[in-house]
This record gives structure tokens, C-alpha cells and sequence, in this order.
């Protein structure tokens, strides 16, 4: 059987999605019986322009990634958006919450001229895409059934219930009734509501599901007597972005 | 007439973000030297403007995937240091022993994942799946027992969940200290062979002194989690007085901000380490040293790699020392912490600065925050190891190229890249700090 090629891509990230593929351990070695890796900076000094899959992990925030996205997807035949960052915007997006003047001018001063940068974006807010992997850092159980998909060509859904559903069936108690405010109500799940899990709270890294329970969040909230400021402060940490519309070809 | 010498690296390979080496020969002249930093900015200490205190940790754990618990570890020291908050002596413990973790997981990914190539004469690690499967197998091996020791005690390694301000939100149980007993004796046995692969690995010539910066105390522990700073000039302060061994300063040739303490630049990492500490090294790991020939103080930057290993077989054996510590003496499950974004109080706040200074992978890392009476961070500052080594690689660079100027065209380019990983740079880590310079199209 001929191996699907594919290649990894980086954009605006911390690489730590593409790290947890070198966690996989020797299960790694049983996955690269199945695809040939032609390209992954990180690790392979080999550089590829033919593969099938690409594999993206970071969003899009300077008008070089643009074009450089635009090119992969004209080659890849399948593109996989890997990780938060390039799934929903991810902690790039809490650059939105500022003027994007001010926080360049904070952090390079007077050099600040020299940073071509955007509003972050989700890699599908620039280009289309065919496969996503949520999540802060990805959780490999759901990479693995995203490969196995793309590999065989059927389609992958994030599910769209809420990560309450797999800290139920953990049985965790809730962080609502330890007197902390949570988003596992309102993000998708697929995780097994791992940070939960280890005694901390959801940020909502794996973005919001279409339909939340408004409502019974409200109630939720007006029971703990916590004031909604709290959860809009932290939706904006991981999705930000998804306030921004598609990016327009003038820019 | 010399020769002329171009090589242009784009995108240097299997090191952590997005860096270029320029290096121009005119007739036998180093015209120019560089290590170009092209990571896209990211903007953290502005990001992290008007955010909670207690939400410093999550945040700047995303500065780079292979050192989030060190970044973790430094912001909560400076985060702790700011609001007046003085952690347990078991929750100290615990953050040591997760400072190990962090060091071995990416030691090991970078002697044999990113080095071990060069080494041994291939691209990437995949051509030594056909032959060197064994490598590849305990290679693997060491990195998963290594993460399935961090699962244990925070959750995951990439992005820890329970180590935050205040301690921890999940303690370890009785079973979960036998866990991680057992992987970390498998990977004390896995150590044996690395040590014997290194031993059988060559690395190039060179040598070039300069000065060594990194932690230093008056005990006998080697210091990781806390201590003064120091260098091998005798160059010692408190952690507080960072700014005044940093330095750093705008080099017209170069993009990247540069830093330099006594000397024209100065090093950091295992290598600064040891030669820094090396009588406070566990016997074990002083031992593997003397076997690979490592000794304070070694001035070749190549030999950072054999310092990573040294340090392993130290981080291995006080890792177990730690745990059957707690076995003795148990866990105190009362403070396991609910903290969230500190809505309930449980921590008290007082406005203030804070530093933390922390030993990881790559060296020193620096995070300083100045929080309000309310916990909102009104400034904050992040110095990276890899920023201040880039002035010490391109001296390095600059020293070597006219010393191998007899060898083909790709042999140099390889030795520059060899150079430079053997730093282990993390880019992605510098690129929110460092001065970028763009070259259009």
C-alpha cells in the first residue's frame, strides 16, 4: 500500500501540538507505518512541496502567514487545523482584546514599526478547512481518530455537547458548587474534561458549542451568585477570534 | 586571495521556532555573522495587561510547548513573589521535582531527537527507524515515561493543569507516588544506554571562553527552583537585580535584542550549569561526566549536549529521591487548592512586583509581574534563555567560521546548524521579546 504523504505546518504558536505527537511514544512508530512524513520543522531537517495531508498547527497573524496558508492549501488535498490556535484563534486571540497600536507599541517601544502583525484568525477564517482538531494542548486520543478519518476519507465532527457531559461521567464534583467559575457549560466536548479532571477549572479552550444552554447558565450563575463578568473575561482568553469574520481577499 | 564563503540557512531545522543564519565570507573575511530570530511576534506581556494574577500561569505556559512547565514555574514564583504569597515546603518540593521533569523530557528530546541526526550522519530521526530501531524505541520510551510521570503529578506535560498560585489543585495519591516510582526507575535504566550511545558520539572541536551565567547558593543542593544569580566571573545578586546581568542592548548588525553581563556576551544552560555547580551534582551524574570526559570548566558549545545528558542522570536520581521522600513521610492532602480565578478569596492579594528566576532546559528564564491591590497585572516582563544566548552563538559563530574555512561549503553550513542546535534554542520562547527584523518578499 502506497503512504499518504504528509507534511506538518507551524504558524503563530507555541509548538507544543506538534510536541504532543513526539509524546505518543512508541505508538508513534505504529502511526508512521501508515503515513510517510514528508515534512515537520520541528523535528526533520527533510523539506517536502508533495504531500497530501497537511497537518496545520497555529493561527494566522502576519500578512506572511497568510500567503504562506493560502499556498498549503493549494497543494494539500486534505488540511488538518491542529490545535486551538489554529482551530478557533486560540490565546493568540487575546490580542484582539487590544488596540493593536497599543499593545505593539508595549512590548517593542520604538521599534514597534518593525511588527507586521493582523488581527489573530483560526486557520478556517482564512482558508477553508477539512478537519479540526481542538483543544490546548490537543489531546491525542481525538488526533489519532481525526487521522484515522482523514486517512480513509470520511468526516470527523467535533462533538458539540458540552465538556459537563464526559466531568459527569468522571464523576468530578462541579467547580461551581467549589465556589469557582467554569466553562466547561458552554465548550465543546472531546477531551474527557481533562483539566477538571486535575482539580482545575475549564477555560474553554476547545471553543463553544452552537447551541449553549443560555439560560441554564444564567440560572447557574445567578445560583453561585457569580456576576457574568467573570465568564466573558475568560472567553475571551481562548475565543476571541471567532468575533472576526472571514478574511477578506483586499485584506 | 581568500575565498568566499554564503550560507543561508531559512528556517533552521529541528530546533523549537522559526530562526535564519546568515554567514558571508568576503576573499577569507567574516563580512557578516547572524542568527536571524523570523518567529511571528506574539505579544504576551501585552496580552497578559489587565488580566488576573492567578490567570499569569495558564497564559504564559503557551509561550512555547517544550518549556511550559518552566514557564510555569517561573510565573508562579513571580506571581507568588508580587502578591505576597510564601509557598509550602511540600508544595516547594513538588514544583522540584516538576522542574526535573521538565528538564529531563526536553533534554532527551534533544539529544536524541534533534542532535543524535547529526551525529550520526542522517536528516531526522525517521531514517533511524531502519537502523538504529533500538535507539529509536528506548529514545521514545524515555520521552513517554518521562510525560506519564508529568500525567501523573500535573495533569500533562505540554500545558500542566494543577501546578498554579498557591500550590496545587490535585495532590498525589499513594498509588500515584508508586506510579511514578516505577517509570522513573525504567528510565534510570534506560539512562544506562544513553550514556553508553553518548560516549560513542563525536563532538566537533572548539573551544571559546566566556562567561557563564546561572543560579548559585551557599548549600549543597544544585540549584534549580530558587538561589541567587551568579556567573563565572564571580558576578553574584539577588534574583530581583535581573536587568543588571542582562543587559540588553541593540546591536546595529543584528535583529535580535542581545545581552551581555561582564564580558562582550555570556552563556546560559546545562553547560553554564555545570560549570557553575558541578561539585553539587548528584555522585551518579558527576560520574557519567568524568566517564564522558566532562569537567568545569568545558568552553566548547557543542558539549552543551553532553552537559543536557549529565544533568539527566542528576534530575533522574533526585527525582526519586523526592518521591520515596513522600513515601516516608506521606502527603498532606490538605492542601490541595480551589483556586479558579481566586473569586472566593482564598488567597490574599497585596499589590507589589515580583520575579521569578528559574533554571530550565535551555537556561536561566527570568518573568517579572507588578500587580494592583486587586490582583490585575498592570506590567509584566519575560526574559528568555535563548534571548540571551544569541549574542554568546553568534560570538561563537564568529570564531569558528575562520577556523574551518578549509572545509566544503556544506560541511560549514552543517557545523553552523550543529552549532546552534547544540544550544537547543527555543524560538518560539523569544520571539515575544526579541527584535525582529523583516525582510520583505
Amino acid at each position: 500500500m502506497k503512504k499518504t504523504k504528509v507534511a506538518f505546518f507551524d504558524f503563530t504558536c507555541c509548538e507544543g501540538c506538534q510536541l504532543q505527537i513526539a509524546n505518543m511514544g512508541e505508538m508513534l512508530l505504529d502511526v508512521l507505518d501508515l503515513i510517510e512524513v514528508v515534512e515537520f520543522r520541528e523535528v526533520m531537517s527533510e523539506k517536502s512541496n508533495d504531500y497530501d495531508v497537511a497537518i496545520v498547527e497555529g493561527s494566522i497573524t502576519t500578512p506572511h502567514g497568510v500567503e504562506r496558508i493560502k499556498k498549503i492549501r493549494k497543494t494539500a488535498k486534505v488540511l488538518i487545523a491542529y490545535g486551538s490556535c489554529a482551530a478557533i484563534g486560540g490565546i493568540n486571540g487575546m490580542k484582539n482584546n487590544f488596540k493593536l497600536k497599543d499593545i505593539r507599541e508595549y512590548v517593542y517601544q520604538k521599534d514597534a514599526k518593525h511588527f507586521d502583525t493582523i488581527p489573530t484568525r483560526a486557520v478556517h477564517q482564512v482558508v477553508p478547512v477539512d478537519y479540526t482538531v481542538p483543544g490546548c494542548p490537543v489531546y491525542i486520543p481525538e488526533f489519532v481518530q481525526v487521522l484515522k478519518a482523514a486517512l480513509s476519507g470520511l468526516p470527523y465532527n467535533v462533538p458539540d455537547y458540552s465538556v459537563c457531559v464526559e466531568c459527569k461521567l468522571n464523576e468530578n464534583e462541579c467547580m461551581f458548587d467549589k465556589g469557582v467559575t467554569c466553562l466547561g457549560p458552554i465548550t465543546r466536548a472531546g477531551c474527557n474534561s481533562w483539566c477538571i479532571n486535575n482539580g482545575n477549572i475549564c477555560y474553554g479552550c476547545r471553543g463553544m458549542v452552537s447551541n449553549p444552554a443560555v439560560n441554564g447558565q444564567k440560572d447557574i450563575l445567578k445560583k453561585h451568585k457569580i456576576s457574568l463578568e467573570w465568564i466573558e473575561n475568560k472567553m475571551n482568553m481562548y475565543n476571541k477570534a471567532r468575533e472576526l469574520g472571514e478574511l477578506k481577499e483586499d485584506g | 586571495m581568500g575565498r568566499n564563503v554564503k550560507v543561508n540557512v531559512e528556517y533552521l531545522t529541528r530546533v523549537e521556532g522559526h530562526g535564519n543564519i546568515v554567514v558571508n565570507v568576503k576573499n577569507g573575511k567574516l563580512e557578516e555573522c547572524r542568527l536571524d530570530i523570523v518567529e511571528s511576534p506574539r505579544f504576551f506581556e501585552g496580552m497578559l495587561l489587565g488580566r488576573s494574577i492567578f490567570e499569569a500561569q495558564h497564559i504564559t505556559s503557551r509561550i512555547c510547548g517544550i518549556c511550559a512547565c518552566g514557564h510555569t514555574l517561573a510565573s508562579i514564583q513571580a506571581a507568588e513573589d508580587a502578591i505576597g504569597f510564601i509557598p509550602s515546603a511540600q508544595t516547594t518540593q513538588l514544583r522540584k521535582l516538576l522542574l526535573h521533569l521538565e528538564n529531563l523530557d526536553s533534554h532527551l528530546l534533544h539529544i536524541y531527537l534533534l542532535v543524535a541526526p547529526d551525529l550520526l550522519g542522517v536528516k531526522s530521526f525517521v531514517p533511524l527507524i531502519k537502523t538504529h530501531n533500538d535507539v529509536v524505541r528506548r529514545a521514545l520510551r524515555m520521552k513517554k515515561s518521562c510525560n506519564d510521570v508529568c500525567d501523573i503529578l500535573v495533569g500533562r506535560h505540554v500545558h500542566p493543569i494543577s501546578a498554579i498560585v498557591g500550590g496545587f489543585t490535585k495532590l498525589p495519591k499513594k498509588k500515584d507516588l508508586d506510579a511514578m516510582l516505577v517509570l522513573l526507575k525504567l528510565l534510570r535504566a534506560d539512562m544506562k544506554p544513553t550514556i553508553e550511545l553518548a560516549k560513542t558520539l563525536v563532538f566537533p572541536q572548539f573551544e571559546r571562553d566566556t562567561e557563564y551565567v546561572g543560579l548559585v547558593n551557599d548549600t549543597n543542593e544544585y540549584p534549580m527552583l530558587s538561589g541567587d544569580l551568579g556567573s563565572t566571573d564571580g558576578l553574584r545578586m539577588d534574583k530581583r537585580d535581573y536587568r543588571k546581568i542582562t543587559n540588553e542592548f541593540i546591536v546595529p548588525h543584528s535583529s535580535a535584542k542581545h545581552a551581555k553581563a561582564s564580558r562582550e556576551s555570556y552563556m546560559v544552560g546545562a553547560l553554564a550549569r555545570i560549570n557553575l555547580n558541578f561539585d553539587k551534582l548528584h555522585p551518579k551524574a558527576k560520574a557519567v561526566a568524568k566517564a564522558i570526559g566532562l569537567k568545569p570548566i568545558t568552553t566548547n558549545s557543542f558539549l552543551n549536549t553532553a552537559a543536557q545528558l549529565v544533568e539527566c542522570v542528576h534530575s533522574v536520581e533526585d527525582s526519586i529521591r523526592i518521591i520515596e521522600e513522600f513515601k516516608d513521610k506521606g502527603v498532606d492532602y490538605s492542601q490541595e487548592i480551589v483556586v479558579g480565578l481566586n473569586e472566593n478569596g482564598a488567597i490574599k492579594v497585596n499589590a507589589g512586583i515580583g520575579v521569578g528566576a528559574v533554571e530550565v532546559p535551555r537556561g536561566i528564564l527570568f518573568h517579572e509581574y507588578e500587580v494592583d491591590k486587586k490582583g490585575k497585572i498592570v506590567n509584566a516582563n519575560c526574559i528568555i534563555p535563548t534571548g540571551q544566548n544569541c549574542n554568546n552563538i553568534e560570538k561563537d559563530m564568529q570564531k569558528l567560521i575562520p577556523e574551518v574555512l578549509d572545509k566544503k561549503q556544506e560541511e560549514i553550513t552543517l557545523l553552523m546548524e550543529m552549532l546552534v542546535r547544540a544550544y537547543d534554542p527555543c524560538i518560539s520562547c523569544s520571539a515575544h521579546f526579541l527584535n525582529v527584523k523583516y525582510v520583505n518578499g
